[in-house]
């Protein structure tokens, strides 16, 4: 079921085309993506308010929450190198009719790989643009055999304190924790992204799988997966736990309900520099036709 | 040691650190303009200034008990102290107006998130100290009321570190750590003896 989607943001929309050439040129070359990373800024300066510019490489790898790894946005870059991501594998279980331990080759085997550039909004009321590579939720619960009772799917992150020396402070109840309703989760936008630019995504960007939810806020797209779980209740999700008044289930990209620390009217684009002008931030993160008719009928300023 | 440390520091005066004080904000922001602030240039200018006025802050409350604990007199320095650190809040501060909200929910933003508010009241209590930092001042109000105005300083230190504490997600060391050296700092100043004195004849 794979290439339900298209994409809206491609590189033809979003730059120039000589510079898109350009650009696919360098990066079929992979030993040059530090390269194409310096283009794209250079890019974005000569023509700025183009705001559906994909982030450069050092961008979306320089700058990340991952708390395993330490709370300051540079840390997870200067941490993660060491985390071993081979080999490595899955559980799956729960309401499926294949539980057990997937080896994450085995799992994805056969599964098609292709390339989303979605915006990419924090809670923290920053925002990205990011070309992942990556593989539908669904084609993987599909292997899986979900049940019909079904009704959530849980995500937990890897807890390695020996690699991950974030985890020693308990910022948040380790493991991390996330979850999607099953509709959520087997639509067609919800991608488990193994790479970023065409290469194999960073360890800092949560490798060797994560979740990429666009129209919902980052911390819904859990990193470096080891376990789904189906089940027929709502699942505990992390920052849920640690201030269920700040952080719903659902957590809906929306401009029209302020989080408690911040307003989501509008965001902060990174790499536009010191005085790059906020943007609006849109419904849905953009995604509204995709996606609103999920939450037909619900209050969205009450299942925030 | 501290006496030739004293007798030393006698011989240096205080205005340079009015000329150095913004040497470290110009710097911040021509690295930020170089793109050499790392990716987000406007947050870590804004938390770098919030540390400093955090530190300065510290520093004015260390003054008093350096001296009465190691006789360590750093007197003549406080107001420059006091009156830099007035400035870093003030530019952080700014930088969050001009630079990261650009003016956007403003008064929401004061009255809403709390983090914010508790910023803002201790900024507020540094207008006055920051005006009255002059000799002039102190004659026009008389050192008993001046020095009891000051004392605000308290205030002004513990809504620093509540504003860092709230500011945080999740849990964290690091404002914890301050809000223990401020609270040292100030528990330094209290004259457990007399306390203790006082509470036994009253029983
Ligand atoms: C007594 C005065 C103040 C002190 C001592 C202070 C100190 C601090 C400190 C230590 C930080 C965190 C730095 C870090 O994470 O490394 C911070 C962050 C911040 N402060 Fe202040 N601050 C003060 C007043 C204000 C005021 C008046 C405002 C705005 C109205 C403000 C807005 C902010 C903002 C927006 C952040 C960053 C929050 C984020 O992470 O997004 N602060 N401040």
């Amino acid at each position: 079921m794979a290439n339900r989607w298209t994409n809206t943001l491609s590189w033809n929309d979003v730059t120039p085309e000589a510079a898109f050439l350009n650009r696919r040129q360098l990066i079929a070359g992979a030993a040059a993506l530090g390269a194409a990373g310096s283009i794209a800024g250079s890019v974005s300066a000569q023509d700025s308010g183009d705001a559906l510019e994909p982030n450069t490489w050092e961008e979306i790898t320089g700058y990340n929450n991952y708390y395993e790894f330490g709370t300051g946005k540079e840390d997870p870059a200067r941490n993660a190198g060491q985390l071993t991501t081979q080999p490595w594998s899955i559980k799956i279980d729960g309401m499926v009719d294949n539980p057990g331990d997937y080896a994450l080759e085995d799992l994805i085997a056969g599964l098609t790989v292709e390339e989303r550039i979605y915006r990419f909004r924090c809670v923290e009321a920053w925002s990205m643009v990011i070309p992942w590579n990556g593989i539908e939720l669904k084609d993987i619960l599909d292997v899986a055999g979900v049940q019909s009772d079904a009704k959530y799917v849980a995500f937990e992150t890897l807890v390695r304190p020996s690699e991950m020396p974030g985890v020693a402070s308990r910022v948040l109840d380790w493991p991390y924790r996330e979850g999607l309703r099953l509709d959520e989760a087997t639509h067609p936008l919800t991608i488990m992204a193994t790479g970023i630019y065409g290469r194999d995504i960073p360890n800092q960007n949560g490798a060797p799988i994560r979740l990429v939810v666009p129209w919902k806020y980052g911390f819904k797209s859990i990193k470096s997966i080891v376990r789904i779980t189906l089940t027929d209740e709502e699942p505990q999700t992390s920052w849920n736990m640690a201030n269920a008044r700040e952080y719903g289930f659902f957590s809906n990209v929306n401009p029209n309900v302020d989080h408690p620390r911040w307003s989501q009217a509008t965001e902060r684009r990174i790499g536009g520099g010191l005085f790059a002008a906020r943007q609006d931030t849109l419904m849905f993160n953009g995604y509204e036709d995709e996606v609103a008719a999920m939450y037909d009928g619900m209050d969205l300023a009450e299942f925030i | 040691m501290i006496g030739a440390f004293n007798s030393g520091l006698r011989r240096v005066p205080a205005w340079p650190l009015y000329i150095l004080a913004p040497v470290p904000v110009a710097w911040l922001f021509w690295l930020a303009v170089q793109g050499q602030l790392g990716i987000d240039p406007t947050k870590s200018i804004e938390h770098q200034l919030g540390l400093w006025a955090l530190w300065g802050l510290i520093a004015g409350l260390a003054v008093t008990p350096l001296r009465k604990h190691l006789g360590l007199n750093l007197l003549k320095f406080r107001r420059a102290i006091g009156v830099i650190t007035f400035f870093y809040v003030l530019a952080h501060l700014l930088v969050w107006l001009v630079l990261d909200v650009q003016f956007q929910n403003v008064w929401a933003d004061i009255v809403k998130r709390w983090y914010i508010t508790i910023g803002m009241l201790g900024f507020a209590f540094m207008v006055p100290l920051a005006l009255t930092s002059n000799n002039w001042s102190i004659r026009r109000v008389g050192p008993v009321a001046w020095r009891r105005l000051h004392k605000a300083t308290y205030v002004v230190a513990l809504l620093g570190a509540l504003h860092f504490l709230l500011l945080v997600k999740g849990f964290q060391w690091e404002p914890i750590l301050y809000t223990g050296v401020i609270v040292s700092l100030l528990a330094l100043r209290v004259d457990w003896r007399a306390l203790g004195a006082r509470t036994q004849a009253r029983a």
